[in-house]
């Protein structure tokens, strides 16, 4: 265990001593202050059926910027070991490749989450400015973020495994920025596609993860996902530990 | 220490080592020569448990380095060769973040890196960025991690490669130092440099060990085991052929410079003929303004065994 916090420790201040963190930072609390300020202007002008919660999860602005920043945190994590073979004194230091492989996802777990703190801040101040109870409840609060979780690990472990893959962290970005964008998206498929069965269209909604955001940030805690995402999460992470100990074979 | 038996690693398409057998004792400096691509590297990275051998067993300290490669890899300290570290931290936060992964009890941390800062002379620069520090300093922070967690046994992959001669001698002084505590396997290209700290040498080429014994008794079995130079005005006298008649001169070779000549002998091993140049001078009252024996130094060793099948 002790092992396992030492390379956390490592993992977490390896993100905040290079700039891609600051720069990841910056720009996603950018683009999600744009979104929040955009919605509150609209809801501003007019009465509509939907909370805060609700328009902040769910608009353009917040896909685009949410399937981004998945990629730019785990394509180093691996790859770059591997480039700089500095993977050859982390090895041969007595550690198991488990805690190495859990080490760097629950650092990139860490950086992800401090990624979203700032953004409570908005609903804190958005509480104070406007004292109107009835858009919040603490129900879609603890959907919405609930969500951001389940997605952000599931996210994260694809990651890890793009980036044990390959040495070179941009095919490691590409091929984990594909996997995410396919899957985020492929809840649209049945807006996009008119002629799917309603059967189809039932099944792509189980793992639609626009879908479950829509419910979740609504404030119905579904368990489905939570099971999804969970699993989905374990078995990435197995793979990754695989892939990661396929390596000496391959020496 | 180390005990290996009939180790291979093939890659597709070739073989890196084949059926390497050998032992290290405890307190051993063992030297690991070898040309280019003879297979040091892989030895070692299989003895670190960076990548399991195709066939054989290897084991440290008692435990299989594929087997039992936890408790084998705690009680190693290895430096890669070209010393790969994470630029992007100081010294002391990198020897500490080491010392733990190690396994080194958290209250002992401290003493433990700042001896190895003093021990590898690091203090100047405990505070840079890694990435900031010359080569000969980064190979420092590489030794100075490998001895942090107080290993019996130290394997180290060229640790003087790329550095100045003063570097060379200061980690070389620092090796054989190192020697009286620890068990130490180093490979290196620099023969000298082995004669002076190693108690045997390995001479690895193509995967196969070719010798294994005392720098010493190298030197002693290699055929074109040193020689006898002479410089001397021998008139009109060919002096090379004189000087072939001495019992014990396998071959002379000639150059002149001006009225001098000078006379290259390679002699039978272990003779020295000085004292019958000598006498051979005196009778033909040739001058002599040089006489010396010219030792034979790995490097014959080394060329000897790694270019017989060249040849």
């Amino acid at each position: 265990m002790r092992k396992f916090l030492t390379l956390l420790d490592r993992e977490v201040r390896s993100y905040f001593y290079s700039p891609i963190a600051y720069i990841v930072l910056v720009f996603f609390l950018l683009l999600s202050g744009v979104d929040f300020y955009f919605q509150l202007s609209f809801m501003n002008g007019r009465p509509v059926p939907y909370t805060v919660q609700e328009a902040f999860f769910n608009s353009v602005f917040f896909w685009f910027a949410f399937v981004l920043i998945f990629p730019l945190i785990t394509m180093r994590l691996f790859s770059e070991e591997f480039k700089l073979g500095t993977i050859e004194p982390l090895m041969t230091a007595p550690v198991r490749d488990w805690q190495v492989v859990l080490s760097k996802f629950f650092g990139a777990l860490v950086f992800y989450i401090v990624l979203w703190i700032p953004t409570l801040l908005y609903f804190v101040i958005f509480q104070t400015v406007t004292h109107d109870p009835a858009a919040n409840s603490a129900g879609a609060y603890l959907g919405s973020y609930l969500m951001l979780f389940l997605l952000g690990i599931f996210y994260l472990s694809i990651g890890c495994l793009a980036s044990v893959l390959t040495t070179n962290q941009i095919v490691a970005a590409v091929i984990s920025f594909c996997a995410i964008t396919l899957h985020f998206f492929s809840g649209l498929v049945s807006f996009i596609v008119q002629d799917v069965s309603s059967a189809t269209r039932q099944l792509l909604g189980y793992f639609s993860a626009i879908e479950q955001m829509g419910t979740l940030s609504r404030g119905e805690i579904d368990t489905r996902p939570i099971v999804l995402y969970l699993s989905m999460t374990i078995v990435m992470l197995a793979l990754t530990h695989q892939a990661f100990q396929s390596r000496k074979w391959r020496l | 220490m180390i005990k290996v038996e009939n180790l291979t690693k093939r890659y597709p398409g070739h073989t890196a080592i084949e059926d390497l057998s050998f032992e290290v004792g405890k307190g051993e400096i063992m030297g690991f020569l070898g040309p280019n691509g003879a297979g040091k590297s892989t030895t070692m990275r299989i003895l670190s448990s960076f990548m399991p051998a195709t066939s054989g067993r290897a084991t440290i300290a008692g435990f299989d380095v594929f087997e039992q490669s936890l408790q084998a890899r705690s009680h190693l300290g290895y430096m890669p060769e070209n010393v790969p570290l994470y630029k992007d931290m100081r010294v002391t936060e990198y020897l500490d973040y080491r010392a733990a992964l190690k396994g080194v009890p958290h209250r002992r941390i401290a003493e433990r890196v700042g001896d190895v800062k003093e021990l590898c002379g690091l203090k100047d620069v405990e505070k840079k960025l890694v990435g900031a520090l010359s080569k000969g300093y980064r190979q420092r922070v590489g030794l100075a991690d490998a001895l942090v967690h107080e290993p019996e046994l130290l394997i180290l992959d060229e640790p003087t490669s790329g550095l100045d001669p003063n570097q060379i001698r200061q980690v070389r002084d620092l090796i054989r130092n190192l020697g009286k505590q620890h068990t130490i396997l180093l490979s290196t290209h620099i023969l000298p440099e082995v004669e002076m700290t190693c108690s045997r040498v390995i001479i690895i080429n193509k995967g196969r060990i070719e010798a294994c014994d005392t720098p010493e008794n190298l030197l002693g079995e290699i055929r074109t085991a040193g020689g006898v130079l002479l410089e001397a005005r021998v008139g009109a006298e060919d002096g090379a052929e004189e000087l072939k008649k001495i019992a014990g001169v396998r071959d002379v070779t000639t150059t002149t410079d001006g009225e001098w000549q000078r006379f290259s002998l390679r002699v039978e091993s272990g003779a020295d003929l000085r004292e019958e140049v000598f006498r051979l001078a005196a009778d033909r009252r040739w001058s002599v303004r040089e006489l010396s024996q010219r030792k034979a130094t790995l490097e014959d060793v080394f060329v000897e065994i790694t270019h017989a099948d060249d040849v």
